[in-house]
């Protein structure tokens, strides 16, 4: 702990905050101090608690116990109203922007001000301004449903600035980013700091941590395990291990393997998303045996229908071949029986039924066939048995197979869908954000998974928004943007930069 | 705000107890009664004597338990039937129009007549009557089923509109093509149509002299004893609850949910049906108005209660069953209804304590 920082450089002071939610200490004593000027990463896993301490600071939450200083002077906070008016500005993960109104609407929506003429030229004026000051290109006249997520993210960012905001909480806000994006953002928070301004940088993403904060504190399961150290005095593994609780590697075991022949074969397929708007455009790919294809692009340009198209949960035109023959517009049946796995993106809502025990959840793709059934009669201690080899292999922490799937960390559910798909010996593996929101220590067990299969000689298709996960387990990269294949490199060729820029649409590959 | 002691709940994180579920409702049909003592002490009754009057009506006498048993067979029937359907959170409230179809059905066998009354088996005509009773309300739940499936029809709205259609069906064919002699009612089945029941046999033992205890039970026995094995030990068990907890991880998993939910809508209008023929052949004897005194819709509050289990909506139906039969004797009349909406309400809340545990906790000084 550092106590040296005189009293007037301090912006924000947490003392033993306490907050119990139904079941768990959310937080458990947890000290934070924020200086003024500072970039201060607050860098734990999912449900460490960052964002319940920030949620308190920003007035959203209140302690069961402890005390909240800002500028020396205590404060009490019954809604985010009082947190705005000491200054203090939260962006969350999930914007609040109104889709129909203007950036400049936005910025305004339940301000006292304009009181009633709206002279929005002039406030136009002002909103563009500020942006310009922190860097931050932005149309004020354009409406939020025209702007990228980046773009909207600026919106929010712009939202607090004007409302004087001195202490701002980014919330996971690289999350949503393009590579360019992330660096531009990066930019921003440094001009920000450089005015004054405080920074809460709300992360699990180690290099971010390492780049742009000053400072940092991590939390694990609601407690403090590092409290403000500076970041010049720390290594990423160290962080990690403060993270984790443990050491964790960062080396995968991928070893030369070459591919071959063709499993999985796209031919012109065209697919609309739920709203029945274009959301695939004319893809075509290929993935053989033995590699893993990775599909790089920001949230929302496709990946999902990609992924439901191949797998026989959406209808398509044009073709999708699996060991040649085509499946498109089949049963998720026919997909199946042709050897393919699915790691879907929504694990609660599609790759699980969340109330019913780790058993009946593994045996959903075999419960059809010998030895759990014979004809018409399951056989639940051959389901048991079953289940009890899986939990074991795929080291599945839970109580008893009994236990309902909704009881079980992000982790560990992910590991029962794994254990599920990959127990079947799958001819192809389509895999969605298969590390998304998990922990190191499950990233790096489900990544060996995954390049396991390649030397078993699955072919791999591989959505992924993180770029260092695709860069270290693909064998090809191919970048989607707005439902088209724009790009294509081998990953050993492949530019970030170029992958960058290509995933926001600024460029193409000639085909 | 500045209680000493406030309540807090708390989601459950583990499983609760086995035993809670059947405390919880045990308790909450308790409280139900000691709120209607209440109500019955406010209105000048006298709860005691009200509920030994109850308790008379219902259980005392052979005559009296075998006419729960009666009331409980249809009930009973329906509950399995909505069990199910609501089990694939198909939430079929037609078991009332299931029940008069099936009744149609069934009683077209002696009345048109399909076959020779006098000459055929009693036991060949019930077992096609059965048949026919339960092919008739399959084919009634076929139709929301399939709207459902197809074209995404509110089943809600389907199966309440259908109970309509079904009431009138009936009644425009017993006002007219098979009206004994003009009144609202078909002439009386042959005997080879009725049910055999306990009264039959006062010949061989005096004791069953007026018990009018009929076949029926049996066919909700046995369907009970099926459906728990369907639902905890096959592939179609599995499915269905598959579907029921997260339907896209059941098309996820290729499971046909389409094909599912057709095939499980009409097993429950089958089970409808079935109370429907057992009602006409075991009970009326004949085809008339109001052969249903809401089965259908109290059915749907049996399966609830028994928490869409089988075997436990063989006591919940039989528990009903007594308070139809002891309610008929209760003014003011009301005083059923009152009970069975208090018990309906208490034990739905009652869910909670399942899902959530509550303690008292001292308020802390620290808390500002």
């Amino acid at each position: 702990m550092e106590h040296n920082i005189p009293e007037n450089q301090i912006a924000v002071e947490m003392r033993d905050i306490v907050l119990h939610f139904p079941g768990v200490v959310a937080n458990d004593h947890v000290n934070f101090t924020l200086k003024r000027g500072e970039i201060h990463a607050l860098l734990g896993e999912n449900g460490a608690g960052k964002s319940t301490l920030m949620n308190i600071l920003a007035g959203l939450y209140k302690p069961d116990s402890g005390m909240i200083l800002i500028n020396g002077e205590p404060v009490s906070f019954n809604s985010p109203r009082d947190a705005i008016a000491k200054g203090i500005g939260m962006v969350h993960q999930h914007f609040m922007l109104v889709s129909t109104l203007t950036v400049t609407e936005n910025v305004l929506l339940g301000l006292n001000e304009p009181r009633f003429l709206m002279n929005l030229p002039e406030y136009d004026r002002k909103v563009a301004e500020i942006a310009e000051s922190f860097g931050m290109k932005v149309d004020p006249t354009a409406k939020i449903w025209q702007l990228s997520v980046g773009e909207q993210q600026r919106v929010e960012i712009l939202k607090a600035l004007y409302r004087g905001a001195q202490i701002l909480i980014l919330d996971e806000p690289t999350a949503v980013l393009a590579p360019q994006e992330i660096q531009d953002l990066m930019k921003t928070m440094r001009l920000m700091v450089s005015e004054g301004k405080s920074i809460v940088f709300i992360t699990h993403k180690l290099n971010e941590v390492m780049q742009v904060a000053d400072r940092v504190t991590v939390l694990r399961k609601g407690k403090v395990t590092a409290d403000g150290i500076s970041v010049q005095d720390v290594t990423k593994e160290k962080l990690a291990e403060l993270m984790v609780g443990r050491k964790v590697l960062f080396q995968l075991n991928k070893k030369p393997h070459t591919p071959g022949k063709v499993v999985l074969e796209l031919q012109h397929v065209s697919a609309l998303n739920n709203r029945g708007l274009p959301a695939l455009k004319d893809v075509s790919l290929q993935v053989r045996e033995g590699e893993i294809l990775g599909i790089a692009g920001i949230a929302g340009n496709g990946q999902s229908e990609l992924a439901e198209v191949i797998t026989g949960l959406r209808a398509c035109e044009g073709q999708v071949l699996i060991n040649g023959k085509n499946v498109a517009n089949q049963s998720p049946k026919t997909a199946i029986k042709q050897g393919t796995a699915h790691i879907p993106e929504d694990r609660t809502g599609v790759g699980t039924a969340p109330n019913l025990a780790i058993t009946s959840n593994l045996i959903m793709k075999t419960y059809d066939s010998p030895p759990i059934s014979e004809n018409w009669h399951i056989s639940y201690s051959a389901a048991q048995e079953f289940a009890a080899n899986l939990k074991q292999q795929y080291e599945i922490q839970a109580p008893s197979v009994n236990t309902q799937v909704n009881k079980l960390s992000g982790g560990n559910l992910q590991k029962v869908i794994l254990a599920r798909e990959i127990s079947s010996e799958p001819r192809l593996i389509i895999a969605v954000q298969p590390t998304r929101g998990l922990d190191v220590g499950a990233i790096e067990a489900i990544q060996n998974l995954l390049l396991e299969q390649r030397e078993h000689n699955a072919a791999i298709l591989l959505i992924s928004e993180e770029l260092d996960e695709l860069l270290e387990l693909s064998d090809r990269i191919a970048v989607i943007f707005e439902g088209e294949l724009v790009g294509e490199f081998n990953t050993e060729e492949a530019d970030l930069n170029t992958i960058g820029l290509m995933m926001t649409g600024a460029l193409r590959s000639q085909v | 705000m500045s209680l000493p002691i406030h309540l807090q709940v708390e989601k459950r994180l583990d499983e609760p107890p086995r035993w809670l579920p059947v405390a919880t409702s045990v308790g909450a049909i308790v409280l139900a009664f000691l709120i209607s003592g209440v109500i019955l002490l406010l209105i000048g009754g006298d709860p005691v004597k009200t509920f030994q009057y109850f308790y008379n009506a219902a259980f005392g006498s052979w005559g009296a338990l075998s006419d729960v048993i009666v009331k409980a067979t249809p009930l009973l029937l329906i509950g399995l039937g909505c069990g199910i359907a609501f089990r694939m959170k198909l939430w079929n409230i037609g078991a009332e129009g299931q029940f008069y179809i099936g009744a149609f059905c069934a009683s077209l066998v002696p009345l048109v007549p399909l076959m020779n009354m006098e000459t055929t088996p009693r036991a060949v005509v019930l077992l096609v009557m059965v048949l026919f009773g339960m092919i008739g309300g399959a084919l009634y739940g076929f139709i929301p089923g399939f709207l459902k499936a197809k074209f995404n029809v509110s089943e809600i709205i389907s199966t309440l509109m259908l109970n309509y259609v079904a009431v009138y069906w009936n009644n425009y064919w017993i006002y007219s093509t098979f009206s004994d002699a003009g009144f609202q009612m078909t002439p009386m089945f042959p005997k080879s149509a009725w049910l055999p029941r306990l009264a039959d046999l006062t010949q061989q033992n005096r004791a069953f002299s007026g018990i009018t205890l009929h076949l029926g039970v049996v066919f909700g026995l046995v369907a009970a004893v099926i459906l728990t094995h369907v639902i905890n030990h096959s592939r179609w068990g599995y499915e269905i609850t598959l579907i029921g907890d997260n339907p896209k991880a059941a098309e996820y998993a290729g499971i046909d949910i389409k094909r599912n939910i057709i095939l499980v809508f009409m097993l429950s209008g089958a089970l409808a049906g079935l109370a429907g023929m057992s009602e006409v052949s075991g009970v009326v004897h004949r085809l008339q108005e109001r052969i249903s005194t809401n089965y259908g819709f109290s059915g749907v509050i049996v399966a609830w209660l028994a928490k869409l289990n089988p075997l436990a909506t063989i006591l919940v139906s039989f528990l009903f069953g007594a308070l139809i039969v002891a309610g008929r004797e209760i003014q003011p009349s009301g005083l059923y209804f009152l009970i069975q909406g208090t018990i309906l309400f208490l034990v739905i809340s009652s869910d909670v304590l399942l899902r959530y545990r509550i303690r008292f906790v001292r308020t802390s000084s620290e808390a500002a």
